[in-house]
């Protein structure tokens, strides 16, 4: 026999959900001079190595970019150019030769700027 | 940039799907409403003989071909025109006949009509079937009425509307008429439940090579309900950029922007600052609660939620300070 008020129940059990991935990856756009653009991404967790992704990156966008390191805000991948959508997309691609099983979740990223 | 592109944006901030199909319900039953009203007023237009109340069949058959001759011509263009003639005519001369035509007629059309497009031709075959001339005209006054939106009519309280016309209204026609003056008069309370959001386009103007001016940031600002700076910094955060406000409240940005790049970041803000989540009512308001959290509460569902503070985020330094600072 069981009673079921008597059971122990977590009442933050079904709130992991929502409030864990807060730390959004921030995809930016930046103005040069002219038409040139600087995209930066921002918050990618420690389990991802940003060399490893810049080098990816350069590779895919053939651009040139940097890691920077920031007091507050971590480690920022500087792209030169404007990479949002295919960053967003190949952080999101599940693809073997992308992110494979580490590819973020579409509502982990946000895309600034126009 | 052009014209279009802010229409665009505009349809998308009112998330205005939803209003067409109501409006197309309404239209629908309206034209059978309409019928009563209107053939009156297309049998004097055409006529002009309607000093006799009761015409025979055969003139107004005749009459009938004429209309739907003319209406295959005019279509959509003189449904106005038409209009303002029907009514006047109507006001002068509402025959006891029309009434009695419009019980019977009004049904007939009703059920041909919905199924079948709204086509001259279709009602002719109809008409041809009904054997009946008053049916013709009350299909051409529903193919007019169909856009009851120009509230001119309605206004003017001529056609059906006035006062003297002896025509039964049906709720769908008074609906009709409720809603478009509501919405030629009172916008705002037409907007509500509908989702309809307004913001007129930013103004974009490029100042020099490098700065962008954004002329009626207060404007919108004052539509949304939003304080100037906090759009400000949104827009800075977003476009990664800085600028100024200048003596007319005119908003200086640093960078070449365009109108069309603008109304996305407008877009964004307004989805996530101004547009209530529970019932997409654009009518909230942005207080700081306690804790300096900003909260977004409804007006018109009370429901209140907690919003980000903006932050800027990364600045990669850019330009020549970036070679002074290393």
């Amino acid at each position: 026999m069981s009673i079921e008020n008597l059971k122990v129940h977590d009442p933050f059990a079904d709130d992991v959900g929502d409030t864990q991935p807060k730390n959004y990856v921030h995809i930016r756009i930046q103005q040069r001079n002219g038409r040139k653009t600087l995209t930066t991404v921002q918050g990618l967790s420690k389990e991802y190595s940003p060399k490893a992704l810049l080098k990816a990156f350069k590779k895919e966008y053939a651009c040139n970019g940097t890691i920077i390191e920031d007091k507050e805000l971590g480690e920022v991948i500087q792209l030169q150019g404007d990479h949002r959508t295919k960053v967003f997309e190949f952080l999101t691609d599940k693809d073997k030769e992308k992110m494979g099983k580490y590819a973020l979740k579409k509502d982990q990223i946000k895309i600034h700027g126009f | 940039m052009s014209p279009q592109s802010t229409n665009y944006t505009m349809m998308d901030v009112q998330e205005a799907p939803t209003f067409d199909p109501t409006l197309m319900k309404k239209k629908k039953s309206r034209k059978s409403v309409a019928f009563a009203g209107e053939d009156e007023a297309e049998e004097k237009t055409t006529a002009e003989v309607h000093s006799l109340p009761s015409t025979p069949r055969d003139e107004e058959d005749k009459q009938v071909a004429e209309i739907t001759d003319q209406l295959e011509q005019f279509d959509g263009l003189k449904k106005k025109k038409k209009k303002k003639s029907s009514s006047t005519a109507e006001d002068g001369e509402a025959p006891a006949a029309d009434g009695e035509f419009d019980a019977s007629n009004l049904k007939k059309k009703k059920k041909k009509k919905k199924p079948t497009s709204e086509s001259a031709t279709d009602f002719d075959a109809q008409l041809a079937e009904a054997g009946l001339a008053p049916k013709e005209g009350e299909g051409e006054a529903a193919e007019e009425e169909i856009n009851p939106e120009d509230a001119g009519d309605l206004v003017a309280g001529t056609g059906v509307w006035n006062s003297e016309s002896n025509v039964d209204l049906t709720y769908p026609l008074l609906m009709m008429r409720f809603f478009t003056l509501l919405r030629s008069q009172h916008p705002d309370l037409a907007g509500d439940g509908r989702k309809s959001y307004k913001i007129p386009p930013p103004q974009v103007m490029r100042e020099g090579n490098k700065k962008t001016i954004f002329a009626n940031i207060s404007d919108i600002c004052k539509r949304m309900k939003r304080h100037d700076e906090h759009v400000t910094q949104f827009l800075f955060a977003e476009l990664g950029t800085s600028g100024s406000v200048d003596g007319s409240k005119r908003l200086v940005i640093r960078g070449k922007f365009q109108q069309k790049q603008l109304e996305n970041v407008l877009k964004r803000y307004i989805l996530e600052y101004v547009t209530c989540r529970t019932c997409k009512s654009p009518d909230t308001e942005l207080k700081k609660g306690e804790n300096r959290l900003f909260f977004v509460t409804c007006n018109s569902c009370g429901s209140r939620r907690s919003v980000a503070a903006i932050k800027t985020g990364f600045q990669a330094t850019v330009g020549k300070r970036r070679r002074q600072k290393v």
